[in-house]
């Protein structure tokens, strides 16, 4: 289990360091100044030089990598350009929307998708599961951006339940945080929730034509006993790599739902800092969100050797 | 459904909580689409900082009122000498800085050279660039002389870019602002909302409104559900022109459709063959519909214009009729000039929908008399930098929002590149002309000059488009400057 461990630990340090040198120089490569954008088209020239002087804009490209990299082992992302606020504090003000919104969605695709696929499985081929695979069939179809807008629609604007959109804040309490992330993390979960269920559905599937089923069912369990108590364990790894992949998505591909409820998360941070080409910023999230992803991969892997044993031995 | 029940009565607990907080009448929530960056306006272009602050927080020494017109500001008066280069300024009495210091000439000295200095980042560091002595005489008295008499000079000091802040709240200016005005800067929440409260020292005519937020909606969808569900009370700039007309429809809410100073032209590349032709030029005037474009782009808001100046300026003059619609004289022109087969350019459209609307229209409509417009979408990072100073682009779409900004015709290197010594000189003559009635004439010369001379295709006035609810009253409906002036607004029994 430890060389395990270490093993992945070293790809995760490796990962990290190329995707920081990719981002920071194709991010820096786009053209757009943000000095001149900031201060638009009536600048003088000798104003847009003083600017970049005071962003440090002005310093080689390398040695600004160098400094980024260097601040970043120690949490110190740097100066935003256009907020001219720390970086760190800005992401960590973000991530107090954006964590809890993917954490509440992933809670409600899971809570949805697992008994649907379950259900599903045990009734295959029968009225229940056409029923589920219809449903998750339009669910992967839809948009998430579409059914926020009709949610907006029915329970904001005809039915006046919740707020068209816009966060409540922490000073509100716990319940009123939760109440104003309803209808984006159920838009944002309904599409997860589907993919989940039809994953779950087909790993059941799989995983009943084993031998070891046979071999249950034959030394006297019921269909449905086999499939708790043999099945499930079994067929959880795919799902808990799709529910991996789904929290970073969920994480990072907030940002139409963000638009749509103008909440201030981290993808609005990211759409707000990539038209002003506040690139420092943009270059911090997306490292970070590259480090949430393979953090989350890394604690997969973890959990795959934990719910499979063979997994440890073979390494 | 005990639980659905419980929802519905909380929810019209929350409806009541609402309604309570509005039988107050000091609250308002006031919607816009882009966040200002940081809150410094005397460093950065954005518009969105002048309209959260403009005269809400900061006042300069002179100010733009809903009507466009300059009037006394900060400066309770002043006088001009005869040779038109020395103004002196004297100062209201008991102004203080919010946090109660108190304002005096010292910091307009401060603040105007500042604003001028060699490292200085104003944006819009022209306007004082005719300033060679800022000097405070007593506390209430600023003497300041230009180089060159200016009758734009009350004007200039009227912008965001010129108000007066004091030397010791410079340094947290861009998170905390700390002016004069009305309302006092309470708390931004980043990417979601400004607050700002009552200044209850403040030293004119008291705000009504207690407690003032700005929340930032960018995406139309959204904004057209934050009115519609009542989270907001007004929205400045409402960025959905097509649901304008089911707010009209509602009595619940109101809309406003005023003018702002954006004229949004067809801007023409001057050196680049063939638009250095002024028979091309000419020709791209007649072969463009402006009204289609209104109708088409703008769902009917904005005004044709056939000049660059602001129609509800009275300096205004109508030009339509000399770029008027006329495809086939258009043809005649091109084919005068040697193109009667047309040729091929490019059409670079910056993010907003007047430009990308807008550009789909136009290069229909050029390719109706044989020029085909290559469409290229770019963010405004890339149009600074390829189209503005590249010069690198045949033609684009742009609002310059501005005020009284026909003087960039005059500079040469200006990314159209129009070269034109008798404009400039007209330009020049403009400057040193403070009689009204001479200024009116010059300005009217100037406007037919780039109008004859089919510099760019002018299209239309953009519009200003807000809704509000029905019991606001007082706030602008037209845009003069980018501001959001909530001094006079307040709610109607």
């Amino acid at each position: 289990m430890i060389r395990y461990t270490l093993k992945r630990f070293l790809s995760l340090c490796i990962s990290l360091a190329v995707a920081s040198l990719l981002i920071f120089f194709v991010i820096e490569i786009a053209p757009g100044d943000p000095a001149s954008f900031m201060l638009g088209i009536n600048a003088q020239p000798d104003t847009v030089a003083a600017l970049r002087a005071e962003l440090g804009l002005d310093v080689p490209k390398f040695e600004r990598y160098l400094a980024w990299t260097q601040g970043m082992l120690t949490g110190d992302f740097g100066m935003s350009y256009t907020y001219r606020t720390p970086v760190s504090q800005m992401v960590a003000d973000r991530l107090w929307v954006s964590l809890p919104l993917a954490l509440f969605a992933l809670a409600l695709s899971t809570i949805i998708a697992l008994p649907a696929g379950i259900y599903a499985a045990a009734r295959r081929g029968k009225t229940g599961d056409v029923a589920v695979m219809s449903a998750t069939q339009l669910g992967v179809a839809i948009p998430n951006f579409w059914f926020a807008m009709m949610l907006v629609l029915i329970f904001a604007i005809k039915l006046r339940w919740f707020a068209g959109g816009g966060f409540a804040g922490w000073d509100k309490g716990l319940g009123a945080v939760l109440w104003s992330l309803t209808l984006p993390a159920i838009s944002l979960a309904l599409p997860q929730a589907a993919i989940l269920a039809r994953v779950m559905r087909s790993a059941l599937l799989d995983v009943m034509n084993e031998d070891f089923m046979r071999t249950a069912r034959a030394k006297g369990l019921t269909t449905t006993q086999t499939l708790w108590k043999h099945g499930l364990r079994n067929a959880l790894i795919p799902v808990l790599t799709i529910i991996g992949l789904q929290f970073s998505f969920l994480l990072a591909g907030g940002i139409i739902i963000e638009q749509v409820f103008y909440l201030p998360g981290l993808g609005r941070l990211v759409f707000q800092a990539i038209s002003a080409r506040d690139l420092i910023v943009v270059e911090s999230v997306v490292m970070l969100l590259v480090f949430a992803v393979i953090v989350v991969n890394f604690a997969v892997d973890l959990a795959y050797a934990a719910v499979d044993p063979r997994l440890r031995a073979r390494t | 459904m005990k639980h659905f029940v419980s929802r519905l009565a909380l929810a019209s607990a929350l409806s009541v909580a609402s309604l309570a907080a509005h039988a107050a009448n000091t609250d308002i929530t006031v919607a816009m689409q882009l966040e200002p960056p940081h809150l410094d306006p005397t460093s950065a272009a954005a518009g969105a900082i002048d309209s959260v602050l403009y005269s809400n927080v900061f006042e300069g020494l002179t100010r733009f009122m809903g009507d466009g017109s300059v009037v006394a500001g900060l400066a309770k008066s002043w006088d001009i000498s005869d040779d038109g280069l020395v103004y002196t300024f004297i100062l209201h009495d008991n102004v203080l800085f919010h946090d109660g210091s108190t304002m005096d000439a010292e910091d307009v000295q401060f603040s105007l050279n500042r604003a001028r200095a060699n490292d200085s980042t104003n944006a819009q560091k022209a306007l004082f660039a005719g300033i060679t002595d800022v000097t405070a005489l007593d506390a209430a008295t600023v003497v300041i002389t230009l180089d060159a008499p200016n009758g734009n000079f009350l004007f200039n000091l009227a912008w965001g870019d010129a108000i007066i802040v004091a030397p010791e709240s410079i340094e947290g200016i861009k998170q905390a602002p700390i002016g004069t005005g009305a309302f006092k800067f309470a708390n931004w929440v980043q990417g979601d909302k400004i607050e700002l409260i009552r200044n209850d020292a403040y030293w004119g005519t008291p705000a009504v409104l207690e407690n003032v937020t700005f929340k930032f909606i960018s995406d139309p969808t959204a904004a057209f559900a934050s009115v519609m569900a009542e989270d907001v009370d007004a929205f400045v700039g409402f960025p959905a022109p097509e649901n304008l007309p089911q707010f009209e429809a509602d009595p619940r809410f109101q809309v406003l459709v005023g003018s702002t100073e954006g004229e949004t032209i067809l801007s023409t590349n001057n050196k680049m063959p063939p638009f250095d032709n002024v028979k091309v030029r000419e020709a791209l005037a007649h072969a463009i519909d402006r009204q289609a474009i209104v109708d088409g782009a703008m769902f009917g808001y904005g005004t044709p214009i056939g000049t660059h100046f602001a129609p509800h300026n009275p300096a205004y003059v109508d030009l339509t009729g000399i770029s008027a619609y006329d495809p086939e004289l258009a043809k005649k022109l091109l084919a005068e000039a040697g193109f009667a087969d047309g040729f091929e350019t490019t059409l670079h459209l910056p993010p907003p929908s007047y430009a990308r609307r807008g550009g789909e229209i136009i290069a229909a409509q050029l390719a109706q008399v044989g020029i085909k417009a290559q469409i290229t979408n770019v963010e405004w990072a890339q149009w600074l930098e390829t189209v503005f100073r590249g010069k690198d682009f045949g033609l684009t779409i742009v609002s310059h929002t501005e005020p009284m900004d026909i003087g960039i015709y005059a500079n040469p290197e200006y990314y159209f590149q129009y070269d034109n010594p008798a404009f400039q000189e007209l330009m020049t003559n403009l400057n040193a002309t403070t009689d009204p009635e001479a200024r009116t004439a010059l300005m009217g010369d100037a406007q037919r000059m780039i109008s004859g001379d089919y510099v760019n295709g002018y299209l239309f006035q953009l519009a200003q488009l807000s809704v509000a609810k029905a019991g606001v009253q007082g706030l602008w409906t037209n845009a003069p400057t980018q501001a959001t002036d909530l001094t006079a607004v307040s709610w109607a029994d």
